[in-house]
């Protein structure tokens, strides 16, 4: 088949990335590395937060719009799979994290309606649980004084707090929240959502909060994937539940070579038209064959405690929920 | 392909018939999408583009332009100066549409889309001196100024963005400017752009102190007609 130099390049940078990427796994838990992946390019790794900050910023306006047609409507499908695969339980302390504009979070909320067939309560129905002893860091947190569900923390300078909702969702930039607030105002989901800006790396919660933890479509543009499943790790309970969605790969060659035709030639000029932004949808194919394969972030997942850990393909590899618990 | 400005984004012909497509729908479904123009003009418009380009190799100041690479904006032009110069001049003109309208030479769109040095050197310039423009036919930024002005451009450079918007641009008029640009204005914009220098081989920053009714006489064009 005939490729045009310009796409040779991008399978051999592909290459060459996924070689240095499977080469750093290893070296990633040892020693930390200074330069991470924006997309195809190597940037200094505290720049990466930054870069990831400002295209989100630009397409929040846009990101639903946008994933509806780019996945035509499939993201859709996989979300409501997920939550399936979840089956969440009104009695659960959950966490949705790089959670934006609350679709999963809208999702999850509407489940337990549709199943449990109670009248939401307002109020949060979880009891507080004592901070631990042996953190010398964390003060002694009075809970009565903890504001209400529109609480929003500086993650790095505020001390860990306790989560004041059942149903808690972060994400590191606020427009996306705010977006996600005005949305959970639209589905009269607001009084049930407690919306915290933070770092997925560094979550402001204490250990052994949650019997929940999700993340869909965000930990690909974490700096360090490793570091975000280890706070998963601390803020689950014991016997609590990881789920990521996230892109992955493709195993067929036929059918990956028609993704990422698909991919190069479609999504950033969509980008353009609809959100006026052609970088930020580069970024976004590009960190997608950036992220490892299915079976290297499982061995990743299970490095850092958790066990059973398990993957289900969606599309054919196009995305993939990771499964692990902590017990 | 490789980037050849700091603004380049590469693209294939499938990529950029897309990107013409898709902003041609949005420019019309929402006007308030200017990037849309901006993407529409750079894909449509290479062969107006090469033909521009011609037209400035063989006129001595056009190729002085495409040679110096002149660029219009607050750090290259001095506005506070061009305020001191004495009324009627080009320069004078120009810094009061500017202040009129609370315009800056600044707001102008990168250049994304065209894979030559050259011509995306000429689109750049195309839209630095859009004002110029306006200030030299003496037209005012409202609806009928700007068809007026695309009207002109799209004679003289054949760009098909400037081109459409003439055509569909009077569809907005309100009765009073519609009476009026097919009366007065269309007949003295189309004879205007036929018979006047192109405007793209004007050293327009050398011209700063000149009265501008000698401009326009020098670029054998007619003085605007009356405002309303």
């Amino acid at each position: 088949m005939f490729v045009t130099c310009h796409q040779s390049t991008n399978y051999y940078k592909t290459f060459v990335s996924i070689f240095k990427c499977l080469h750093q796994i290893p070296i990633r838990f040892v020693t930390s590395t200074t330069t991470t992946h924006f997309g195809f390019d190597e940037v200094p790794e505290n720049e990466k937060q930054t870069r990831v900050n400002e295209v989100f910023s630009s397409v929040a306006k846009r990101y639903d719009v946008m994933n509806d047609l780019m996945s035509l409507g499939i993201h859709r499908v996989w979300k409501d799979y997920f939550i399936g695969i979840i089956k969440p339980n009104a009695s659960w302390n959950y966490i949705d994290v790089a959670g934006g504009t609350g679709d999963i979070a809208f999702r999850y909320l509407n489940y337990i309606d549709r199943n449990f067939r109670q009248t939401p309560t307002p109020t949060p129905t979880l009891t507080p649980t004592p901070p631990p002893t042996d953190l010398s860091s964390t003060p002694e947190i009075n809970i009565s004084s903890t504001p209400t569900h529109s609480y929003m923390a500086d993650s790095r300078t505020e001390s860990l707090i306790c989560p004041t909702s059942n149903c808690v969702v972060v994400d590191i930039n606020s427009n996306m929240l705010n977006i996600g607030r005005q949305r959970a105002q639209e589905n009269n989901l607001a009084s049930r959502i407690q919306w915290i800006e933070g770092n997925a790396e560094s979550l402001p919660f204490q250990n052994e909060q949650f019997d929940l933890y999700t993340i869909a479509f965000g930990i690909r543009n974490c700096t360090h994937y490793d570091n975000v499943v280890k706070e998963a790790y601390r803020v689950l309970k014991k016997g609590g539940r990881f789920l990521c969605l996230e892109f992955s790969q493709i195993n067929n060659p036929l059918l990956r070579y028609a993704y990422d035709q698909y991919s190069v030639t479609f999504i950033p000029p969509l980008g353009q038209i609809i959100a006026g932004d052609w970088k930020s949808y580069q970024y976004l194919i590009e960190s997608i064959r950036q992220f490892p394969s299915q079976e290297e972030f499982s061995s990743v997942i299970r490095s850092c405690g958790f066990r059973f850990v398990s993957y289900k393909n969606l599309s054919f590899g196009i995305a993939a929920i990771h499964s692990g618990y902590k017990l | 392909m490789d980037r050849l400005y700091s603004s380049h984004i590469p693209t294939s012909f499938l990529q950029k018939s897309l990107l013409a497509v898709g902003s041609g729908i949005m420019s019309i479904s929402d006007p308030s999408r200017d990037d849309m123009i901006s993407v529409f003009g750079e894909t449509t418009g290479s062969l107006a583009l090469k033909y521009i380009q011609q037209k400035m190799i063989l006129d001595p100041e056009g190729e002085q332009i495409l040679r110096d690479r002149p660029i219009i904006n607050s750090s290259t032009v001095d506005l506070e100066q061009l305020k001191m110069l004495p009324a009627g001049t080009l320069g004078k003109e120009y810094s009061n549409f500017l202040s009129k309208y609370t315009l800056t030479p600044d707001a102008r769109r990168p250049v994304n889309f065209i894979d030559d040095r050259d011509l995306a050197y000429i689109m750049r310039r195309y839209r630095e001196i859009h004002d110029l423009t306006h200030v030299t036919l003496g037209m005012p930024i409202n609806m009928l100024g700007e068809v007026t002005v695309k009207w002109f451009e799209g004679i003289q450079y054949g760009l098909p963005m400037c081109v459409l918007a003439a055509f569909f641009g009077p569809l907005r008029l309100g009765p009073k400017h519609t009476a009026k640009y097919l009366n007065i204005t269309l007949p003295w914009i189309v004879r205007s752009a036929r018979q006047s220098r192109l405007l793209m081989n004007i050293y327009f920053e050398k011209n700063w102190h000149k009265p501008i009714t000698q401009f326009r006489h020098e670029l054998n064009l007619k003085e605007p007609p009356p405002k309303v």
